[in-house]
C-alpha cells in the first residue's frame, strides 16, 4: 500500500518538476474542483444530532448543507444560528468559547478574526464513498 | 289630469329620455372599460420584470444579486421576479404601493442612488424598510406562495422542520428568519442582533449613515 503511493508521488514529483503543475493528478484522478467529479455533485448529508467526534478536540463536522450561507466580507451566515446571541432561539449549537480569543490570548467581543472563517476547520460531509479504506478508530 | 289626456306623448317622451339614458349608459360603460383596462394593463406593466431592471440601479445591484439565488433558479425552474416579492397581489394594497413608488422614481431622475457606492451607502435603511414592511404586513408577499399550512414538514429537513412548526407556535414571521435571500445582507447587518423574535432591525435608525463605516459582524 505504501510502495506504490510513494512512488506514485515520487512520480508526481518528476513530473512537476519537468512539465507544468496542471499535470499533477490526484488520487481521484483529476482536480478536486472538477466539475465531472461525482463526488461533488452528492448532496450535503443532513444528520440530526450531529456527526461524532472523533477525537479530542476535533473541530465538529458540519452535519447540515451549507450552500444557503456565506462567509463574507459582508457576513458570516453561520452566527445567525450559531452565535451566543442566537444559538438558543435557534436551538443550534454555540461557538465554543476559544473562539474568543485573539494569538495573544486576549479576550475579543466578537468572534476573533482568526476563527471567523468557519470552513477552514469545520466541513460539512458529503455521502460520496472514501476514496482509500480508512481504518482510523475513533476513541 | 294631463295625464290621462296625454298617454302617448308621455310615453314617448319617456321612451326617448330612456334611449338617451340607456345611450349614455353604455357609452359610460365602454369608456370605463377603456379606461379601467387601459389603467390596469398600464400597471400590470410596471409590474414587470423588465420594468423594474430598465432603471440601471435595480439592474447592477439588487438585480445581480438576486440572479444568483433560489428565486432566480432552481431545481423546478419556478422564477418569482421582483413584482411577486415586492408588490402585493391584491388590488387595494398594490395601487398603495404603486402611488408609494412615485418616491423611488422621484429619487431615480434625482439620481440618489446611481452608482453602487451610494446603492451601498444606503442598502442598510433600504432593507429596513423593507424588512420592516414585510413584518407589518406578515410577509404578505411571501405568503402568496409559501404558506404553514402547505408545508409538509416531514419532506423538510430536519433543522427546517423544526424551525418552522417552532416560528409558527411563536407567531413569527418569514422575514423574521428570511432575510437576505434574494439580495446581498447590509455591511451593517449582524446576524447576532437578529435571533428570532428579538430582531433589532425592524426600526429604521435615527441616521442612516451613523453605521456605515463599520463592518459589525467582524473585528
Amino acid at each position: 500500500m505504501q510502495r506504490p503511493i510513494a512512488s506514485l508521488l515520487a512520480g508526481v514529483a518528476l513530473l512537476a518538476a519537468n512539465v507544468c503543475a496542471e499535470e499533477v493528478s490526484s488520487l481521484r484522478g483529476h482536480a478536486v474542483t472538477d466539475d465531472s467529479d461525482t463526488a461533488l455533485n452528492k448532496q450535503t448529508l443532513a444528520l440530526p444530532g450531529g456527526f461524532a467526534v472523533a477525537w479530542e478536540e476535533q473541530p465538529p463536522m458540519i452535519p447540515h448543507p451549507i450552500d444557503k450561507y456565506s462567509v463574507d466580507l459582508r457576513q458570516n451566515g453561520c452566527l445567525k444560528c450559531h452565535s451566543p446571541a442566537t444559538y438558543e432561539a435557534n436551538k443550534a449549537p454555540v461557538i465554543a468559547d476559544s473562539h474568543f480569543f485573539d494569538r495573544d490570548g486576549n479576550r475579543t467581543q466578537k468572534v476573533a478574526a482568526r476563527r471567523y472563517f468557519c470552513t477552514q476547520c469545520h466541513a460539512p460531509q458529503a455521502g460520496a464513498m472514501p476514496l482509500v479504506e480508512n481504518v482510523f478508530q475513533t476513541r | 289630469m294631463s295625464d290621462t289626456n296625454e298617454p302617448k306623448h308621455t310615453s314617448a317622451k319617456q321612451s326617448k329620455s330612456r334611449k338617451t339614458t340607456l345611450l349614455i349608459l353604455l357609452v359610460g360603460v365602454a369608456i370605463g372599460i377603456v379606461f379601467w383596462g387601459g389603467f390596469n394593463t398600464a400597471m400590470e406593466a410596471t409590474n414587470t420584470e423588465e420594468f423594474c431592471i430598465s432603471c440601471h440601479e435595480m439592474e447592477v445591484n439588487v438585480y445581480q444579486e438576486y440572479t444568483d439565488t433560489i428565486h432566480y433558479t432552481n431545481r423546478t425552474g419556478v422564477r418569482a421576479t421582483c413584482p411577486d416579492c415586492h408588490v402585493p397581489k391584491d388590488w387595494v394594497h398594490k395601487v398603495v404601493r404603486k402611488v408609494q413608488a412615485t418616491n423611488e422614481l422621484y429619487h431615480h431622475f434625482k439620481g440618489d442612488v446611481d452608482t453602487p457606492e451610494k446603492f451601498e451607502t444606503e442598502r442598510f435603511r433600504l432593507a429596513q424598510n423593507v424588512w420592516s414592511q414585510m413584518k407589518k404586513t406578515d410577509s404578505r408577499e411571501c405568503r402568496n406562495c409559501h404558506e404553514f399550512d402547505s408545508m409538509d414538514y416531514t419532506k423538510q429537513e430536519n433543522r427546517s422542520s423544526q424551525g418552522h412548526q417552532d416560528a409558527e407556535d411563536a407567531g413569527l414571521t418569514c422575514i423574521d428568519c428570511h432575510k437576505g435571500i434574494a439580495h446581498s445582507l447590509p455591511m451593517q447587518y449582524d446576524p447576532e442582533k437578529d435571533a428570532p423574535g428579538r430582531s433589532e432591525f425592524y426600526t429604521r435608525l435615527q441616521d442612516p449613515h451613523a453605521d456605515t463605516s463599520t463592518t459589525s459582524a467582524q473585528e
